[in-house]
């Protein structure tokens, strides 16, 4: 399985290592370093990289790449998922899995990198189990613990390793008991050149943040279930009851946690919220090009679209851009030719403009493709697919808990082609 | 090596661990740690560290772990000073030490421990822990990897620990046995079907691991799936395996899906919904492996949703799709919009998704998918649009319909400003026109026209080929390409030269009159060129198509040898062959075998004794044995333990099935062999009490009640009221009805009837026939109502009254829907009693209506009474319907409310709709 892990930083320093056989000389990053020149973009890396004796597979997550080294037959996905939670660990542990953060906690990095991995294989992935065995370091841990002399490693084996509930740590109390759910859309969309779409799908998740005393067992259940086309589950949700009744039932991890994530069955319409009016051209000959781009809301159900950020890689033709926002302001990167606008929210009344002009390389062909523009947005208290939770209900304890539900619409990988 | 700082640095360190105090040996083993983690040496402070092994603090004791598994294997004589302090951890009473103690003692990579290391694993692998027990498994692996002539102890071990029933320990022991004898297949048939069972229960990483495995297994054990559906491309290979004799019988005999093979199929599919993208992908392979061909469509909906993951997913998701839309376009073609490409997907992640657009091509979809390709032509990532022209071509060869209409496209993109896209172009009109070349002269014409424009040396070869190949289509325009290229030879790129020299040979044959002089200026610049390979071929030409004395016979046939018709080229998939390894693994996605790869095996041609699998279980029912269950669940004691109930997990049910699997094995008895389909019955009586919520959940089998009505109407004095003496119904329908669809019920068949008779148990209690049937063909064991069925205070608790656990591995909740009439139990009184009662309206409620009769009512009376007492309470309900024709006036007293209203709905629609 996985034989030892390397972090790359993004100017290709090995920055942390660890080994769970026998040691793998760190020279065997070398052709992941080839692999990384040979790519033009950081995200252009391949995930696997063969090499003679080894196979490194690799994931980049806040510019820091993860690389494990595996020396045999191992289903690759494996190792991936694998990474990628170890990030996310690292992230629920210091907030963020930056190289500062690894190396500011190295120790706690590695006490966890121990605890998760045994000869290669996982041992303990599950955040709530984990916290039990390595508390998190806080300001006022790290302060206590050096004074007293105490440590950060629990003594005794998590009695969730061996409960038929291994998510959830036992002896949880709180003194006020809330459980939060949020429902979170996001709509992919491709959208074409007259505005209209392509494709649009709408992918969902429900995260949830619970803290409740005891052991718990919550139901969930939604006014219109059929909704859902495609659902993957949290281990904590018994899926035979799912299955027959369409009704989310279970005892959650203490904290926070992606309850589902769910896939809008592609049948359905999807309401676009947001349209973009283009006009972006390039006169042959010329050296300027002319640049409109106008947002508008579009079927939000009467909420209002905020955080609205537009962006855009402009042709390499162009050497800058001179432009102005009706609101909001825009940058333009002349080396990687970003153009991006962050909008705010859009105001119905007075739509959202952003014109100009580019110029472009004298001499040089006009671009024959226009850009692509990446649009992200947000609406708050709409789940786009009509989702609705009917009620929450709590069994198995005694007390009354606050419950909060929220509903919000992003754009995922919403893309308009000009 | 080391810098004098670091040398001063270590001497610190040293004397940070040789003090007394904890907190500071404890900052210096965290240095050490960040020494370790940077990757320097730390060796040196090996004697320091190894004497705080057996420190009380926790922490300072992991941290020395982790540095000797470091550096053990150095200094493997310093190591094995801690040794006695592991062996003495392994006995300690807390589970946590013991397991960390022996992974330590497995992790430190000295072989003179290893029979140390042999006798901790035999000792631990009995644990009472799990936890210790799954440690115990992992260190199987790595005492295999340091002496592996351990081997036959360890799969002693293996085989021990492969039937341990606890989840947490499955993942970790078929890891092991995967990793120390995976061709061991024997030790697993007495555990297949536990560790279907155990399957949604282990953690996410052994599930993978397990399915993998599992894969293998099946394909070893059970026969193909795939021989009724002989759609599939492989099935062309099957027939080869398979023998004359063997097809016969196959016709003979419709296939049979072994029960075990269909059980593992059952028990993955639930964890299609897995979170862990591994583990659906692990099932989407298994499936893609072992499911008949119809049923692989449950897979598609899983994998398009891991799309969403992060890039790396993709990466890896996206090649396995490609191989397998290449044999099944059916399955991903609905999807086919999620694969279109988005400007910001990396590279590799567009490369694939136009492979896979590509295979889902067909005559139907290829219009969208053309038009979605002009899109891709003109993005600026320059490397993706020449994937894009080659798919086009790929289209264009494989959907004749459209290969016309590619090729105009194609031929429109020459005009490109862009060098790579224009070259792509030319090459795959190139490899386009070879297919069929006599039409398409125009095309060779304006590519000549061309030509002079295009500099990429690959497409003016390609050109140049073209020219050659078909100079006939062109008999004007070669000559002069030829006469221009003479100008330029000697700048030209080698690829191109070579070209121009073939081009040269082919206009001499064909048409000398024109091309001889010039054919002779080229053979001479080729003479004296630089690049050996391009001397060569002209020295070859030359001789080839020159004849003189010492050329002899070759070049009599030099017309026949380079003109003679060339078969097109075959564009076909990269992905084309990758499914030869098995899906979702690091070959797959290599496509070259990794180490300790394990090949998938052919299905066996006849199955192999499937009774292996069989693990002797007592069987509690018999043909034909009646079982009486007792299922009590009064009222407030059912909401009671539904909530003490509903706390615990429905995993712990399987637990404690499995248990009584162990019990029931004590007094085995091997179970007789059915070969034939057999259908047995099972009577049970279940005898439940019904209490009033219950009504609210009834619906109404009208007609019943509408009869059971009709025959209570004589009325027998029985002048004393308060008895309430229950008579026996005059009527009893036989009409049972369905509780359990044998198709939902895998097999078993459960229909109910309400024999209206009183109840032996209680007599606030309804009795139930129950008919179970066995539609399958083996024996199913142990049915039993599953205590745990109410599932809640509110409504729904009435779905789960009666559930029925049948067979060992399945449960069903199956819900019993009464009319209200069958909840009670007819009493006899006599007219005037009736009257009185009716008329004592101070405790009763009574509902009327007046309601239209379609058909007119023959009764004999005008009124007609019935009188009955709920079973569980006893309380009176009395009905009395006048029919005025054409209307019917309903009166019904009774004290319960919201029955009295429902029964008045369902003898409303009973006349209403059906009449006597």
């Amino acid at each position: 399985m996985i034989h030892s892990l390397f972090l790359v930083n993004a100017s290709g320093d090995i920055f942390l290592e660890k080994h769970w056989k026998s040691v793998v000389s760190r020279s065997v990053c070398d052709y992941f370093f080839e692999a990384v020149e040979r790519a033009t973009e950081p995200e252009n890396v391949p995930p696997v990289i063969p090499t003679p004796h080894h196979c490194l597979i690799n994931v980049l997550r806040q510019r820091v790449y993860f690389v494990a080294v595996i020396q045999s037959e191992v289903p690759p996905l494996f190792v991936i998922e694998f990474l990628h939670r170890v990030v996310d660990t690292f992230q629920d542990y210091f907030g963020v899995c930056t190289e500062a953060a690894v190396k500011d906690n190295v120790v706690v990095v590695y006490e966890l990198l121990e605890e998760m991995l045994d000869n290669g294989f996982p041992l303990a992935t599950e955040s709530n189990i984990l916290k039990e065995l390595i508390k998190p370091p806080t300001i006022l841990r790290t302060v206590v613990n050096t004074i007293t002399g105490s440590t950060n490693v629990g003594e005794q084996l998590p009695t969730g390793q061996l409960s038929v509930v291994p998510w959830r740590r036992t002896g949880v109390k709180y003194t006020n008991n809330e459980a939060y759910f949020d429902v979170v859309e996001e709509i992919d969309a491709i959208i074409d050149k007259s505005g209209s779409t392509i494709t649009a799908e709408i992918q969902g998740v429900i995260d949830a943040c619970v803290k409740l005393t005891g052991m718990p067992d919550l139901t969930l259940s939604f006014m219109n279930p059929r909704l859902l086309d495609d659902v993957s589950f949290h281990p904590c949700v018994r899926f035979k009851r799912w299955e027959a009744e369409r009704i989310l039932s279970f005892v959650p991890p203490d904290g926070n946690f992606r309850l589902l994530s769910y896939h809008v069955s592609s049948q359905n319409l999807v309401a676009i919220p947001v349209y973009v009016k283009h006009n972006i051209s390039f006169r042959e000959g010329s050296s300027q090009g002319r640049f409109e781009l106008t947002l508008g809301p579009k079927q939000t159900m009467g909420k209002a679209v905020e955080s609205v950020l537009v962006s855009s890689q402009l042709p390499r033709g162009v050497l800058n851009a001179n432009l102005s926002p009706s609101q909001g302001t825009y940058t333009f990167d002349p080396v990687t030719k970003l153009l991006s606008w962050d909008v705010g929210k859009i105001n119905p009344q007075k739509l959202p403009s952003l014109k100009g002009s580019m110029s472009l390389q004298t001499g040089a062909s006009k671009p024959d493709e226009n850009p692509t523009i990446n649009l992200q947005f947000k609406i708050q208290q709409l789940a786009v697919s009509g989702l609705k939770v009917n009620r929450l209900d709590m069994y198995g304890e005694k007390y009354k808990p606050f419950k909060g539900i929220k509903y919000m619409t992003k754009a995922g990988k919403f893309q308009v082609r000009t | 090596m080391l810098s004098p700082w670091f040398l001063c640095r270590n001497e610190d360190l040293k004397e940070m661990l040789e003090s007394n105090k904890e907190s500071l040996k404890l900052e210096a083993m965290k240095r050490i740690v960040g020494l370790i983690a940077k990757g320097k040496n730390a060796s040196e402070l090996f004697p320091a560290v190894v004497k705080n092994v057996a420190s009380k603090n926790i922490e300072l004791k992991k941290l020395v772990y982790v540095y000797l598994v470091r550096y053990a294997e150095e200094q493997q004589d310093l190591a094995l000073l801690s040794i006695s302090t592991f062996q003495r951890a392994l006995k300690d009473p807390n589970q946590l030490i013991r397991a960390s103690a022996l992974r330590v003692l497995s992790s430190i990579r000295v072989p003179i421990i290893v029979p140390i290391m042999m006798l901790a694993i035999k000792e631990a692998a009995t644990d009472l822990s799990p936890y210790v027990r799954k440690t115990a498994a992992h260190a199987i692996q790595k005492l295999f990897s340091l002496d592996p002539d351990q081997k036959e102890h360890l799969i002693e071990v293996i085989e021990k620990l492969l039937k341990d029933k606890s989840t947490l320990v499955a993942g970790s022991v078929v890891m092991a046995f995967e990793e120390v004898c995976p061709d061991r297949i024997d030790l697993i048939h007495k555990n297949y079907r536990k560790l279907c069972n155990l399957l949604v229960d282990v953690e996410e990483w052994g599930q993978v691991v397990i399915i993998h495995m599992l894969t293998r297994y099946a394909r070893t054990q059970f026969v193909s799936p795939w021989r009724e559906d002989a759609v599939f491309d492989e099935n062309s290979e099957k027939a080869f395996y398979d023998s004359e004799e063997e097809r016969r019988v196959d016709q003979s005999k419709p296939y049979i899906m072994d029960p075990d093979h269909r059980l593992l199929l059952r028990n993955t599919k639930p964890l299609l919904q897995s979170r862990n993208t591994a583990v659906v992908m692990a099932v989407s392979q298994l499936y893609w492996h072992l499911s008949p061909k119809h049923e692989l469509s449950i897979i598609t909906k899983s994998l398009v949703r891991l799309l969403r993951s992060h890039r790396e997913v993709q990466y890896i998701v996206l090649q396995n799709i490609a191989t397998m839309s290449i044999q099944r376009k059916g399955m991903f073609e609905p999807f086919m919009k999620s694969f279109y490409v988005r400007s910001t997907d990396a590279t590799h992640i567009k490369t694939l998704k136009l492979e896979i657009l590509t295979n889902l091509a067909n005559e139907a979809n290829i219009s969208t998918i053309l038009r979605e390709f002009q899109t891709y032509v003109k993005s600026q990532d320059k490397a993706f649009a020449a994937a894009t022209i080659q798919a086009i071509g790929c289209c264009a060869t494989n959907i004749s319909e459209v290969t016309d209409t590619c090729l105009n496209g194609l031929v429109l993109l020459l005009s490109n400003r862009d060098e790579t896209v224009v070259a792509e172009s030319v090459v795959v009109i190139k490899k386009l026109l070879q297919t069929q070349p006599s039409q398409h002269s125009d095309i060779i014409k304006h590519m000549a026209k061309l030509f002079d424009n295009i500099t990429v040396p690959m497409a003016r070869a390609s050109i140049l080929w073209l020219m050659g190949e078909y100079c006939e289509h062109v008999p004007k325009i070669a000559p002069d390409v030829l006469r221009k290229m003479a100008k330029t030879f000697t700048d030209e790129e080698d690829i191109v030269k070579l070209q121009i020299v073939n081009l040269a040979a082919k206009l001499y044959l064909t048409n000398s009159k024109q091309t001889k002089l010039l054919t002779q200026y080229i053979l001479n610049l080729g003479k004296y060129d630089q690049n050996y390979d391009i001397r060569d071929r002209t020295r070859f030409i030359r001789q080839l198509i020159v004849p003189n004395e010492k050329s002899g016979a070759l070049s009599k046939y030099a017309r026949r040898i380079l003109m003679a018709p060339k078969p097109a080229p075959v564009l076909q998939s990269a992905f084309k062959d990758r499914d030869r390894f098995q899906l979702g693994t690091l070959s797959h996605t290599l496509n070259s075998q990794a180490s300790g790869y394990l090949e998938l095996s052919d299905w066996p041609a006849v199955a192999p004794d499937q009774s292996v699998r069989n693990v002797e279980v007592v069987e509690p029912q018999k043909n034909g044995n009646a079982v009486k269950v007792e299922s009590r669940s009064e009222s407030e004691s059912g909401s009671e333990s539904s909530s003490s109930e509903s706390s615990s997990e429905s995993r712990s049910e399987l637990d404690s099935d499995s248990d009584s699997g162990t019990d029931q094995k004590k007094n085995t008895k091997p179970k007789p062999k059915t070969l034939n389909i057999m259908t047995k019955y099972i009577l049970i009586h279940i005898v439940l009490s019904i209490s009033s919520p219950f009504f609210v959940n009834c619906m109404c089998s009208l007609l019943h009640l509408c009869v059971f009505l009709a025959c209570q109407f004589d009325a027998v004095s029985w002048p004393v009221r308060v008895s309430l003496q229950a008579s026996s119904p005059v009527f009893v329908p036989e009409t049972s009805h369905e509780l359990l669809h044998r198709m939902t019920g895998k097999g078993l068949s459960a229909q109910y009837r309400f024999t209206r008779q009183p109840c032996i148990y209680g007599n606030s209690m309804v009795s139930l026939q129950l008919t179970l049937s066995n539609r399958t063909d083996q024996a199913l064991e142990n049915i039993h109502i599953s205590e745990k069925s109410s599932t809640g205070q509110n409504i729904h608790r009435f779905n789960a009254i009666g559930e029925l656990n049948t067979t060992k591995e399945d449960e069903f909740s199956v819900s019993i829907q009464p009319a209200v009439g069958e909840l009670l139990l007819p009493i006899t009184m006599s007219e005037a009693d009736f009257t009185k009662e009716q008329g004592n309206t101070n405790t009763s409620y009574w509902h009327a209506d007046e309601t239209p009769t379609n058909q007119p009512i023959h009764f004999s009376a005008c009124i007609s009474r019935f009188a009955g007492k709920t079973v569980s309470s006893g309380s009176l309900v009395l009905v009395s319907v006048a029919l005025k024709d054409p209307d019917a006036m309903i009166t019904i007293n009774t004290e319960k409310t919201v029955m009295g209203s429902m029964l008045l709905r369902q003898v409303k629609t009973a006349l209403t709709n059906s009449g006597p």
